[in-house]
């Protein structure tokens, strides 16, 4: 590899190890839009299985619904503007990126799955008799993305701390 | 005076229709009047200065239509009677007309067209602690939202399909606060009292969860007077047309964020990130 080829690579890394959090943030963000938007696209209104509105939704589910729905609209955007200002940077990291995504996509679904269907009954996955099977693979698969996104994060950690070793050591 | 049974029979008597016609006509003549003015403007300024950006003249023009489209003509008759049409009017009058007329930033213009002195006076009132008040972000969400709150969980809503006066205010009330809001939210014209994008950022997630909640309410909970379809429907309307409208917002804001923190070298981090680990 020739000095420059090198340097080069020395440089991307310390970008990505300058914008590491920012790269989870921009991910974690979008991810969150992503998924509410998926909620929203195929759950209400391709298959109709969610209800606008349920006659047992508490107060306070439309309230956390609110909330929930106007923050992950602002973070789809304000992800994909913080995505586009790491890349002009130089500072993108795809897997750091993707274990934010994976973790704030399992983290809202999580918590739309368990608090907001279940707790606050919101509304139901699908208006069905069995509606316990829906609630267990909603859940479950938001805990694999979860568990997927922390790992991604874990790891991306770890060689990051390594940058900082290996770019303190060259000085 | 009655609107209400002016257009429920509005073939019966010509006064009755007269009746009708006269809030809409005052509703549109401030519109009439800030399209003729914002024309007149660009025409004069553009003798003396360099051309006024066309698409600010397109975002005006297309502003006022949304506004006129609101208070005046067939749908302003149909949302005398129907609230799904109220909805349509009201996400034209109270946020699409707003965000428009915004966009083509008429303070500039003004500022560009008034005498020296005037100006002057224009933006001390800019700097004053009322124009501080009306334009703070959660000053605006209160007179927008909990504008909208008030006018559709009480009476309100009733109380003004029977008095004119009620009416023209609220309606006027509605694309103010609209349009103090977007000016609160985002920056096209000077602001002497500035807000972080971090701050206007919150203040605008809260107001997007006021306005759905909102129509999410309206939708179990009808105003006095309004059948259960035509609500569940005007519901829907207020919450994804606002979902809409309120996605142009967000992305201005961004982008004007993005722009606002370009990075001013070719690589400002790394370089001075090598920086700091050269002087260690």
């Amino acid at each position: 590899m020739t000095a420059e080829n090198s340097n080069e690579k020395n440089s991307v890394s310390i970008n990505r190890s300058v914008q590491s959090s920012r790269n989870v943030w921009s991910g974690l963000l979008f991810g969150m839009g992503l998924v509410a938007f998926i909620d929203e696209a195929v759950f209400h209104q391709l298959l109709h299985w969610h209800h606008f509105y349920d006659k047992s939704t508490t107060d306070i589910g439309l309230v956390s619904d609110g909330l929930f729905h106007a923050f992950s609209w602002f973070a789809t955007i304000a992800g994909l503007f913080l995505f586009a200002d790491i890349r002009r940077r130089n500072g993108f990291w795809l897997a750091r990126w993707m274990g934010g995504l994976l973790l704030g996509a399992g983290g809202f679904q999580l918590y739309d799955g368990t608090i907001q269907h279940k707790l606050m009954r919101l509304h139901q996955i699908r208006y069905v008799e069995n509606v316990i099977v829906y609630d267990i693979v909603w859940n479950i698969s938001a805990l694999v993305l979860l568990i997927v996104g922390i790992y991604l994060i874990i790891i991306t950690n770890k060689k990051n701390q390594k940058v900082e070793v290996t770019s303190n050591e060259h000085s | 005076m009655n609107i209400h049974s002016g257009v429920h029979h509005v073939d019966e008597t010509s006064i009755d229709h007269v009746a009708a016609i006269f809030p809409q006509l005052l509703l549109s003549l401030p519109f009439f009047i800030l399209f003729i003015m914002y024309i007149s403007a660009v025409i004069f300024t553009n003798r003396r200065y360099k051309p006024w950006p066309l698409y600010r003249t397109v975002c005006w023009v297309l502003g006022i239509l949304c506004a006129l489209l609101a208070v005046v003509g067939p749908l302003a008759n149909r949302a005398l009677v129907d609230f799904t049409a109220h909805m349509m009017s009201h996400l034209l009058l109270g946020m699409l007309a707003p965000l428009l007329m915004a966009i083509a930033a008429p303070v500039t213009l003004l500022l560009r067209t008034l005498r020296t002195s005037w100006a002057r006076g224009l933006s001390r009132f800019l700097k004053s602690w009322l124009s501080r008040i009306y334009t703070h972000p959660i000053v605006a969400t209160f007179l927008n939202i909990g504008g909208l709150w008030v006018l559709y969980t009480t009476d309100l809503y009733s109380l003004m399909h029977e008095s004119t006066l009620l009416h023209v205010i609220i309606h006027l009330h509605v694309f103010i606060a609209g349009y103090l809001f977007t000016v609160s939210i985002i920056y096209f014209d000077p602001v002497f009292h500035r807000k972080s994008f971090l701050y206007r950022a919150t203040v605008l997630i809260i107001a997007l969860a006021g306005h759905g909640i909102l129509s999410k309410y309206l939708y179990a909970h009808p105003p006095a007077g309004v059948p259960p379809e035509q609500a569940e429907l005007g519901s829907m309307i207020m919450y994804y047309g606002g979902d809409l409208i309120d996605a142009i917002i967000i992305f201005l804001l961004c982008l004007q964020w993005f722009r606002a923190t370009k990075p001013r070298a070719a690589e400002p981090w790394a370089a001075e990130k090598q920086r700091a680990f050269h002087n260690q």
